[in-house]
């Protein structure tokens, strides 16, 4: 085998991929076949290393050197000055938001030498399409110990004791699901992954997928053999293109390999696995629903007991779990349960992906031990909020969770504690807000997602939401009226109590938990028809400020109604009942004359 | 793949493949690549070290270059840092990094004669 002196990994995580990362990748190949460079350096695709606003990555081991937004002719650059002769492209590095220090190496950067990656151990590090880098780190080593060292009750003992709980939003302990399914009665028995990650702005399980697909296959034939199964199904959503092209890839290798198929390891083991692309509805991700859509039926929630591992696919005992839960089996495997139990806090074990975007310096994939501070999260690994404004609210859990604010900074991040705190885990959506965020058209925002994916079985959820969003786009309208607030809870409550699944179980948290903590700015809203954040269209105005404006007519020019008026060098006026509120006029101005509130 | 042995294997052959992107090695070894270094044939000193490195198996040492130091005269330079401790090599030619490996990455023993001061 061929030895090579560095290595040039590309992120080509989907993000990347979008930031245009094949070009770049095809400037480095070409100019180290230029320089005749290609025997000594190789470059590797990778998948997502996580810092998805600074793309396309690029990193040069061994040294670990970090170059963010790299074009096509910086790669060249990189090749002729760094990987040529030495000298690190300065110009490049990244530039951390708090201290504006350049950063040379990717342990370095406070982003990464904080996290504590088990899930994402090789997102990022390997070639997802090689086998072979893979197995080079330990792959289906633990498949391999578990199908010749250890008894499937030893394999369900190992999950219980590790803490491991469903990375999906519910938070069930992983090892009992795994016994009930074992315990089960049934002829047949499934094992499915549920990658049908639909929370808006959570991506951890498409980076897993697309960037180390075979820790995926492994998990699901070690569950498979823990619970006595013979097939296993991923369910992963249609928009999902390269996960599911970087999956089937890696299940025909497996397959060729002998890691999936008849006698895995020489053992009596057999294991198969298929992929099952699902057409894009949120409510998939509910599990009744998504067993529903792999039968081939409309994808509707069925009333639990029975739960899956009873009766789940075509009525046999199934076990089905997350993308992210099943990335953290095989590092239990190997290292232990007790190592892994170590980690997090007491209930809530090991590490959390979590999707960071919003008003945030490095939007992303961060994964942090279980436990660690929303303070520690936003204002250590992220970097903090942007263009000098203030932190205002985080919300978890997506349009099923609710929102944390400033007095929460300090509170550990886990599972129960976030119930507590009246929002929830969720898939780990983290959606920084900052104080230009109104937070009632936050609530209005998730409640149309909900309200729009509800798939309408069930009276309370179809109904409710809609009447809720009704409410709700009535007061960010101005038309909001006494009442509405007390509205607005009782069929929160009444949704929540009657609602058939999680979907609408869930969905009137954002607004429930909104209310909690800025119910002032609902009162606002329709009290004194003012949004106090200068969010909502219908209750701005705008104005021309006598003392700062100079005559300069640009706003008049600029303005699409001609609803400005004024002469040169005199102050301008805009005309209320013809003005549109687009903001052209403000964003123009170049004295700061024009305001809205 | 019919056993547990057979994948640890083919673990020991494909190791190589994702080594140089793990942890920080215990070894650096820096060759002078700076236009003086590489006219006097740096390039090959270089690809010597991963070589020789890959071929012995030696663990946690990494090969990397720098650019000029200043010492024209005597490139190619190589420096080597173990913890605090530096030594700089001139006119490493190939045979001298084999040797350099074996010796001193290997051995733990300074090659004296090759090393300079500035």
């Amino acid at each position: 085998m061929s030895v090579y002196r560095s290595h040039v990994l590309v992120c080509a995580g989907a993000g990347c991929v979008s930031s245009g990362c094949v070009l770049t990748e095809n400037a480095l190949v070409d100019e180290i076949t230029t320089l005749g460079l290609d025997k000594e350096i190789k470059v590797i695709e990778t998948g997502c290393i996580g810092t998805c606003d600074l793309g396309p990555v690029v990193l040069v081991y061994p040294d670990g050197v970090f170059y963010s937004k790299v074009a096509p002719e910086d790669a060249r650059e990189i090749v002729r000055e760094h990987l040529y002769k030495g000298r690190v492209v300065q110009r490049l590095l990244y530039k951390d938001p708090l201290s504006s220090q350049l950063v040379q190496t990717y342990g370095e950067m406070e982003f990464f030498n904080r996290q504590l990656r088990i899930a994402l151990r090789n997102t990022g590090v390997i070639n997802p399409e090689i086998l072979e880098e893979y197995i080079a780190r330990d792959g289906y080593e633990a498949l391999a110990r578990v199908l010749t060292e250890m008894s499937p009750q030893d394999v369900i003992n190992a999950i219980k004791a590790s803490g491991l709980r469903g990375r999906g939003g519910g938070g069930f302990s992983t090892g009992l699901k795994w016994q009930f399914t074992h315990d089960a009665p049934g002829a047949q028995k499934y094992v499915v992954c549920n990658a049908d990650e639909g929370d808006p702005g959570a991506f951890m399980d498409r980076s897993i997928l697309e960037g180390d697909p075979h820790s995926i296959i492994e998990a699901m034939a070690i569950a498979a053999y823990a619970v006595g199964a013979e097939q296993g199904y991923v369910y992963v959503r249609a928009e999902y293109p390269l996960a599911v092209r970087r999956l089937q890839q890696a299940i025909e290798q497996a397959k060729s390999y002998g890691f999936l198929g008849q006698g895995i390891f020489g053992s009596e083991f057999s294991f198969d696995l298929s992929i099952r692309v699902g057409a894009g509805a949120f409510v998939c991700g509910e599990e009744t629903a998504l067993l529903a859509s792999i039968e081939g039926r409309r994808g509707e929630p069925k009333p639990r007991p029975p739960f899956p591992a009873v009766k789940g696919l075509w009525g046999m005992p199934t076990l089905i779990n997350n993308v992210e839960t099943y990335a953290n089996i095989c590092p239990i495997i190997l290292h232990g349960a007790e190592w892994y139990s170590r980690i997090g806090t007491e209930k809530s074990k090991g590490t959390k992906v979590f999707a960071v975007a919003g008003n945030i310096n490095n939007t992303g994939l961060v994964e942090v031990p279980m436990g660690v501070t929303l303070r520690q999260l936003v204002f250590g690994v992220c970097g903090g909020i942007p263009n000098g404004r203030t932190f205002k609210a985080a919300q978890t859990g997506g349009p099923s969770g609710g929102c944390l604010t400033e007095k929460h900074l300090d509170q550990s991040m886990d599972y129960d504690n976030l119930v507590a705190l009246g929002s929830m885990m969720g898939s780990g959506g983290l959606i920084v807000m900052d104080d230009s965020t109104c937070m009632v058209d936050i609530a209005r925002f998730f409640l149309d997602f909900t309200q729009d994916e509800s798939c309408g079985k069930c009276t309370p959820c179809r109904i409710g939401t809609k009447r809720m969003l009704e409410i709700l786009e009535r007061i960010t309208g101005g038309e909001g009226r006494d009442g509405d607030i007390e509205a607005l809870e009782r069929l929160a409550r009444n949704i929540k109590q009657t609602s058939l699944c999680g979907l609408g179980q869930s969905a009137p948290n954002p607004v429930l938990s909104t209310l909690e903590h800025f119910r002032d700015e609902y009162q606002a809203h329709i009290r004194d028809k003012r949004c106090p954040a200068g969010v909502c269209q219908s209750l701005v105005s705008f104005r021309i400020l006598a003392d700062k404006c100079r005559g300069c007519g640009l706003c008049a020019r600029v303005c699409p109604t001609a609803a400005i008026s004024g002469k040169p060098r005199e102050t301008y006026v805009i005309a209320r009942n013809d003005c549109v509120k687009c903001g052209a006029c403000m964003d123009k101005c170049p004295f700061g004359a024009v305001i809205r509130a | 793949m019919k056993s547990i042995e057979e994948l640890r294997r083919l673990r020991e052959e494909v190791r190589q493949m994702t080594k140089l992107r793990e942890g920080s090695p215990e070894i650096k070894i820096i060759v002078g690549m700076g236009t003086c270094g590489i006219a006097a044939g740096a390039r090959e000193t270089l690809n010597t070290f991963v070589q020789e490195v890959a071929e012995q198996s030696i663990e946690g040492v990494s090969v990397t270059q720098s650019g000029c130091v200043g010492l024209c005269d005597r490139e190619p330079i190589v420096e080597v840092q173990h913890g605090a401790e530096r030594t700089i090599y001139a006119r490493v030619t190939p045979e001298r990094a084999r040797r350099i490996v074996t010796e001193h990455i290997k051995g733990g023993r300074t090659i004296a004669e090759w090393i300079t001061r500035n």
